[in-house]
């Protein structure tokens, strides 16, 4: 097939030494590549990096065209977890009284912080199932590193939680814990925990392009992974008695680390005797980890990206 | 049959054999009710639920330097899929496709978000096509005066879905056509807007072509196609019909087309 077309629109007669070649001679004779072909891991990763301004600036358009139709605008930002803490707190603060073993000037910062800990990496995981499969014009229309897209979108997860940082910055004023120096814990701890959404975000991206109903399951499963992770009780006061281990493995789960160093950091009443020990190391551990094994496991795929 | 132009023989584009196929979740003989799905997951077939459309069947041709190359044929025959494919934005099935450089297909229309202001769009749009930072803030003025959004006031600080189709159609050709490139694809993007606009971009294409090493056009005006085009792919249903000089594939064409 390939010949005889090759014959059909080579020049006439006039260079024939090319006639003879194959497609695959000729690409190599005039120096063609591949179109669409993966490039390596070091290459893509230098794609990327020039790419950063195009993340950036889509994160940033995303998070702006969310409410870009409300009449209070951008003022949403800040609302919509305000609103989210008080249903919390009504819920599980008034009607359950869920502060088991806590003070209550602590149970509501810990509620908070926790619920915006874990919307977090919920809310990056939930974008970045639909970062391929719900932007196949994109994918189809331009080239880009496709990694651009569910970093992109865990990006605009964390300027989401920056506004909602504000809101809890003035419920831990509220009850009575102060700025101080171990303030400056929420810098590591925000980075380490953006690292390791990304991370899952460009895993469940690359299955959610193969497999879209993955959108349909996933709130089952990190509803199921918040109530394990002690967004609404803490996890040392409520399996006291249980075993060591059991406790440990509990407490674990790079959810709980994150959260429970957020506490740590923010809160007076919630000591060092509430984290697990080599807590840091843990967080650590699960941000390099997924970041760099989900980074790779989207880029082994970064070819496919497009069919559908 | 075609022959390239003014003796330059250097390929570009080398499509070997080439097939496409898309693969369409829930469309399997047209039963999606719960059952039936169950059944399909049930019984384990080989990608069970999925229906298969083969859009382009092993297409092969080569296309050299300076040639602006026509793909005309009906609706559904595989043209913008074969563009998608020569652009790399679309996985091969089997076959492969070889360039020479980064063809780019002329459309932005996916990465620019109506709910932000046409200045935002502008940034947005040039960042997506791979313009740094600065290359987009050196040709901003030159994207806005050319779309002529702000003829009629000050347009472009408003939202995108405040802009009437033409006006957007507008700006999204005129982001679109701000970037050079070495392999040109463009997708019946000449009819937009009104006639003065039109006339502005016919000739912007042209300039493109000059720019670039090759161009391809799918068009169903052939008027356009005859302006434009030194040699013409003609596809249907998938598979290569025919590929020659323009008059001889278009004289066929409408042959069949009954014109």
């Amino acid at each position: 097939m390939s010949e005889t077309t090759q014959d059909a629109v080579a020049p006439r007669a006039t260079v024939s030494p090319d006639q003879q070649l194959t497609a695959a001679q000729l690409a190599a004779k005039y120096g063609l590549a591949v179109s669409g072909a993966r490039p390596s891991l070091a290459e893509y990763a230098r794609q990327l990096w020039g790419r950063r301004h195009f993340i950036l600036a889509f994160s940033q358009a995303k998070l702006t065209a969310q409410y870009s139709q409300a009449k209070l605008g951008q003022l949403w930002q800040v609302v919509t977890p305000l609103l989210n803490a008080g249903v919390y707190y009504f819920i599980f603060g008034v009607i359950l009284h869920a502060n088991r073993g806590l003070p209550q000037n602590v149970y509501f910062p810990f509620l908070v912080t926790g619920v915006f800990v874990f919307t977090f990496t919920q809310s990056s995981i939930m974008s970045g199932v639909r970062a391929i499969s719900g932007n196949l014009g994109l994918v189809r229309a331009l080239h880009f590193p496709r990694a651009s897209l569910p970093i992109s979108f865990a990006l605009q997860q964390l300027q989401q939680l920056l506004f909602s940082m504000i809101v809890l910055f003035v419920v831990t004023i509220a009850f009575g814990s102060y700025p101080g120096l171990s303030w400056f814990l929420i810098l590591p701890v925000l980075a380490l925990q953006f690292l390791f959404n990304t991370g899952l975000a460009l895993i469940v991206a690359r299955m959610g392009a193969k497999t879209p109903d993955l959108a349909q399951l996933l709130p089952f499963i990190l509803r199921t992974w918040m109530y394990l992770s002690g967004v609404m009780f803490s996890i040392s006061h409520l399996l006291a008695g249980r075993s060591e281990l059991f406790i440990r493995a509990m407490q674990a789960n790079p959810a709980a680390v994150y959260m429970d160093l957020m506490r740590f950091a923010l809160i007076d009443g919630y000591g060092a005797s509430n984290l697990p020990p080599h807590v840091w190391a843990l967080a650590l551990f699960w941000a390099v980890t997924v970041s760099i094994g989900g980074f790779v496991y989207f880029w082994k795929a970064e070819e496919r990206y497009g069919r559908g | 049959m075609a022959e390239p132009t003014q003796g330059t023989v250097y390929p570009t584009v080398i499509a070997d054999d080439l097939h496409i196929v898309y693969r369409v979740n829930g469309a399997k003989s047209g039963k999606g009710s719960a059952t039936s799905a169950l059944s399909r997951i049930v019984k384990r077939g080989e990608e069970r639920g999925v229906r298969k459309v083969h859009a382009v069947r092993g297409v092969s041709f080569v296309a050299y330097k300076g040639e602006a190359i026509g793909l005309i044929g009906s609706n559904g025959s595989g043209k913008s899929t074969l563009l998608r494919a020569i652009a790399g934005l679309l996985p091969a099935e089997s076959g492969k496709v070889y360039t020479h450089g980064q063809p780019s297909l002329l459309g932005v229309n996916a990465a620019l978000m109506n709910d932000l202001t046409g200045e935002r769009n502008v940034i947005l749009g040039g960042l997506a096509m791979g313009m740094t930072r600065e290359e987009v803030k050196a040709r901003y003025q030159e994207i806005v005066d050319f779309s002529g959004i702000n003829e009629k006031g000050d347009f472009i600080t408003l939202p995108m879905r405040t802009y009437s189709s033409g006006m957007a159609a507008r700006l999204r050709f005129s982001i679109a056509a701000a970037k050079d490139h070495d392999v040109l694809m463009i997708d019946e993007a000449l009819a937009t807007g009104d006639r003065k606009f039109q006339k502005r971009s016919e000739e912007r294409i042209r300039e493109l072509r000059k720019e670039a090493g090759t161009v391809f056009l799918v068009s169903h005006n052939n008027k356009s196609i005859r302006d434009t085009c030194n040699r013409v792919l003609w596809l249907e249903r998938g598979e290569l019909r025919m590929d020659g000089p323009t008059e001889e594939v278009l004289k066929e064409y409408e042959k069949f087309t009954g014109k």
